[in-house]
């Protein structure tokens, strides 16, 4: 197989959209109900796409490994969602939205999937509020902005610190409607555990349940995998315990390619990590840093200080301060990128200046805001955020500047798609964070759940009709079929592998170790020699996990050592080809920073000639080494300059 | 953060094979937990020594670890997400408990809520309930400019202090009675507040009550434990605003 076109429509950047909707196939009412869709993952992009599937009249299955489709982890966003309304006419557009976005992704997605996406997110704004979704209010009834990093407008709706939650409750209550209704057969605790195909085109899934163990086969004339992001690759990350790669792992391994899985977000607020007994970091909302201060000491003598404990952050006179980002970042100051912001903690805490007992955190102070606008407005605004940083921290941040460090958060690659959200491999969809379409090499915060919705509520539904509308004469999919019964021996082959070893490692020895690989090599800062060193690495584990993983227990029960194991599994591959893919890109774009390519003072450097490209790697067997073709990124809007944000 | 290490301490757990089989406590000693340590943080680590030992894991619900998801569900030493106030499982930390100490881990305890396994609990009745009518009846697209209507401060913010409810299961796991008026109420409140939701508002009280009858869960007798266990401060006074509701439905019929 070759690069396959990314289908972008003709015309100008503005008219590429509308044009091609009013050129693609559609699906009468009638037809529509005879046509099957499974949709894994009930996140944003997932409960959007399921429901808005199911109100057109398509039958939708939806699958999810949680014990409710509410529990996803788009939930756990906080900070909030961009939409281009020019609500607060600080000259906000489509066209500035969508500048921002592939300038903050650093010239590294397509023009055409990013215009789309600025295109639709004020129609999001308004499905959200019509469901009943609570956004922060003025007194005068209108809806509230904030500000997030990498932007210079007020564009980020909000529902106090719980914004994913709270569309996700919108999204999840229109899925419910549906369930209701009997449109949609909801599939809780059900993991996907390989895609099936026949004649080249995607036909259904296997899938276990979670609590009885029993493998099953399901059909369908589509399948969309929303899956969400594989950042837990890291085994610490921001992620939820049970996020994982795997469908859209089984997806690639069908022959779905993989674009640009170096591109990882290492989020620059997050609680440090504080002992070899943590299985889990937690972000603070980068909306944080809309008043709060990011500084260490000024003198080394006082930061050692600071980590043997011997004085507080208090005790630091004003001018012994550095407001590092405030200082190399003059026009966005705290609100700089993630990944610029990321990179200068890292860089401070690398010179000695950090601030805990690790040396590896920076503080977030709000003492400055509290001065200038009162403790009210503050806990207004962050209270929920500031009360969980001190369950877990143990320390007041009303009274003491908080203590931050980067940590993986979401993953700009992921599943190939073209201008139809459809992979490689025909009528197989990848939506949401599991595709890697929109962000480029970095994505701005609150435009995770923008993108989310964007594909369910208002592109897939209109993409997938094109595709469709010629498998109409498709019967219902036959799941006795060969294809069916050759792809669920194959997982219950792999798990009774998995079974058998009954070696003495229990799973998270393997996902711990290969963490520290990742962090340590294919982390925030990576090299020639670090990535080769992985790749050797990587294949050690995968030799080692699969001679030696102890799971105890049954198959046919909950287990969820096996649930584990199996991700773990797809994990060491993938990190095998996100080591390769970071090797390859030998330029530093977003979140991918190579050393071999910096500025002299020490910034990341683009190298358009070699890197205007989004990879796509495609799966040549067990063992083998996956091959890359490139999809050339062409602009022709947005002019490429080195990105600053001085 | 001042950590210390905890020692000898007793993990005294629930153990159920499945639905058909009745369980017991089991008791594992575990050493060396740091106070920075979360709840679930010392249970993977006594999870990673069980498999070692060649024994079961114990078998427990968590996802997100931030406390949003509402996934965890443990009921420790007789409280639901544990002896701290305002938080999850998941939030609970291990300077919460001496050394020594004997911990007593149960699952959520109610008829609605049948053990799937050791500490997991079946809370699927959470699903019907919103199915029957905890939405606004609108489709994708076709729908208003989001200024078009506008909404209080104080409506959109009662409105947010409603939908804040993670549908964890604590308030149902508290109750004397197993009731979950303050999971309905939550979702009723919500969206009774917000102009959106009033069209419904009727239908939506009156289904959503038939349905949480028709799952077993018991009535509410106004002891207030579950807004004193709600990891999210949901308040009772949600329950007033259902019954309010409710009658308001009934009277019109």
């Amino acid at each position: 197989m070759t690069a396959i076109n990314s289908k972008i429509p003709e015309g100008s950047l503005a008219e590429k959209w509308t044009k091609h909707k009013a050129k693609i196939k559609v699906v009468s009412p009638a037809n529509k109900r005879k046509l099957d869709i499974i949709v894994v993952g009930t996140g944003l992009a997932g409960a959007s796409a399921a429901a808005s599937l199911a109100e057109m009249g398509y039958n939708v299955s939806a699958f999810c490994y949680q014990d409710s489709a509410r529990r996803a982890h788009s939930i756990a966003a906080q900070g909030g969602i961009n939409a281009s309304k020019n609500y607060q006419n600080d000259n906000d557009s489509v066209h500035r939205l969508f500048y921002d976005t592939v300038k903050g992704g650093d010239y590294r997605a397509r023009e055409a999937n990013v215009h789309r996406l600025a295109e639709v997110s004020g129609s999001i704004i308004d499905q959200c509020v019509a469901q009943g979704v609570p956004f922060a209010r003025e007194y005068g009834g209108n809806l509230s902005n904030r500000s997030f990093g990498g932007v210079l407008v007020s564009r980020t709706f909000y529902a106090r610190g719980q914004t994913g939650q709270q569309l996700l409750i919108g999204a999840y209550s229109a899925l419910n409607r549906q369930i209701g209704k009997g449109a949609i057969k909801m599939y809780e605790r059900h993991e996907m555990l390989d895609i099936v195909k026949i004649d080249g085109k995607a036909r259904g899934i296997i899938a276990r349940d979670m609590v009885t163990g029993e493998v099953k086969k399901y059909g369908a004339h589509a399948v969309v995998i929303a899956s969400g992001g594989y950042g837990n690759a890291f085994f610490l990350s921001t992620n939820a315990m049970g996020c994982n790669g795997g469908a859209a792992w089984q997806a690639y391994k069908k022959g779905a390619f993989m674009s640009n899985p170096c591109y990882v977000q290492i989020h620059p607020t997050c609680i440090p990590v504080h002992g070899d007994q943590q299985s889990k970091l937690t972000l603070m909302s980068e909306s944080l840093r809309n008043d709060g201060r990011i500084w260490v000491p000024k003198k080394k003598e006082d930061a050692e200080k600071l980590q043997k404990g011997e004085i507080g952050p208090n005790d630091i006179a004003e001018e012994d301060r550095d407001f590092y980002l405030e200082r190399r970042y003059p026009s966005y100051g705290n609100l700089v990128p993630r990944d610029v912001a990321s990179r200068a903690a890292k860089e401070r805490c690398d010179a000695g200046f950090g601030v805990n007992n690790t040396g590896l955190a920076v503080y977030l102070d709000f003492k400055y805001s509290i001065e200038r606008l009162g403790k009210d407005v503050i806990e207004a605004r962050y209270g929920n955020l500031f009360q969980m940083y001190e369950k877990i921290a143990d320390s007041d941040p009303y009274t003491g500047p908080m203590q931050i460090y980067p940590a993986i958060h979401y993953t700009m690659g992921g599943t190939w798609v073209d201008y139809n959200l459809m992979t490689s491999v025909p009528g197989l969809y990848a939506i949401g964070e599991a595709n890697f379409s929109d962000h480029g090499a970095n994505r701005l915060g609150a435009s995770a759940l923008m993108q989310g919705l964007a594909d369910g509520y208002f592109v897939l539904p209109y993409t997938i009709g094109d595709y469709l509308a010629d498998e109409i004469q498709i019967p219902k999919i036959d799941v006795n079929s060969p294809e069916f019964e050759k792809s669920i021996s194959a997982v219950q082959a792999r798990l009774d592998k998995m079974m058998s070893i009954k070696g003495t490692k229990p799973v998270d020895y393997f996902h711990k170790k290969l963490g520290l690989v990742m962090w340590d090599y294919v982390g925030m800062s990576r090299n020639e020699a670090g990535l080769k060193k992985a790749i050797a690495l990587i294949a050690d584990i995968k030799k080692e996990f699969w001679s030696d993983v102890r799971i105890p227990g049954d198959q046919g029960e909950v287990n969820q050592e096996l649930e584990k194991a199996g991700r773990v599994a797809d994990f060491i591959e993938l990190a095998d080809v996100m080591t390769r893919d970071a090797l390859n890109r030998n330029e530093s774009c977003g979140g991918h920073f190579r050393e071999e390519s910096v500025t002299p003072d020490g910034e990341a450097l683009r190298n358009d000639e070699i890197g205007a490209y989004v990879s796509q790697w495609e799966f040549q067997g067990e063992d083998k080494e996956p091959i890359m073709h490139k999809e050339d990124l062409k602009f022709e809007v947005v002019e490429l300059t080195q990105r600053s944000y001085k | 953060m001042s950590e210390k290490i905890l020692n000898n301490l007793k993990i005294k757990v629930w153990r159920q094979k499945n639905a058909q089989t009745k369980g017991q406590f089991e008791t594992y000693p575990i050493d060396n937990i740091s106070t920075d340590t979360s709840f679930l943080e010392m249970l993977d680590i006594l999870n990673y020594q069980l498999v070692e030992e060649g024994k079961d894991p114990i078998v427990f619900d968590h996802d997100c670890r931030e406390g949003i998801c509402g996934t965890c569900s443990l009921f420790i030493n007789g409280r639901a997400h544990g002896p701290d106030d305002d938080i999850t499982t998941c939030q609970l930390h291990m300077r919460k408990f001496k050394n020594d100490e004997t911990i007593t881990i149960e699952p959520w305890r109610a008829k609605s809520f049948p053990v799937i396994k050791d500490l997991m609990v079946d809370r699927t009745a959470f699903e019907k309930i919103l199915q029957s009518g905890g939405f606004v009846s609108v489709n994708t697209g076709g729908v208003p400019d989001g200024n078009a209507i506008p909404i209080g401060y104080d409506d959109a913010e009662a409105a947010m202090d409603a939908a804040s409810c993670i549908g964890c299961g604590a308030c149902v796991a508290t109750c004397k009675n197993s009731s979950a008026m303050l999971f309905v109420s939550a979702k009723v409140s919500h969206l009774a507040r917000l102009p959106q939701g009033q069209v419904e508002a009727a239908r939506r009280a009156k289904s959503m009550v038939a349905k949480m009858d028709e799952l077993g869960f018991g009535n509410c007798s106004n002891t207030g434990a579950c807004e004193v266990e709600c990891p999210k401060g949901i308040s009772i006074t949600n329950i007033a605003t259902l019954n309010r509701e409710y009658l308001k439905a009934k009277i019109a019929d």
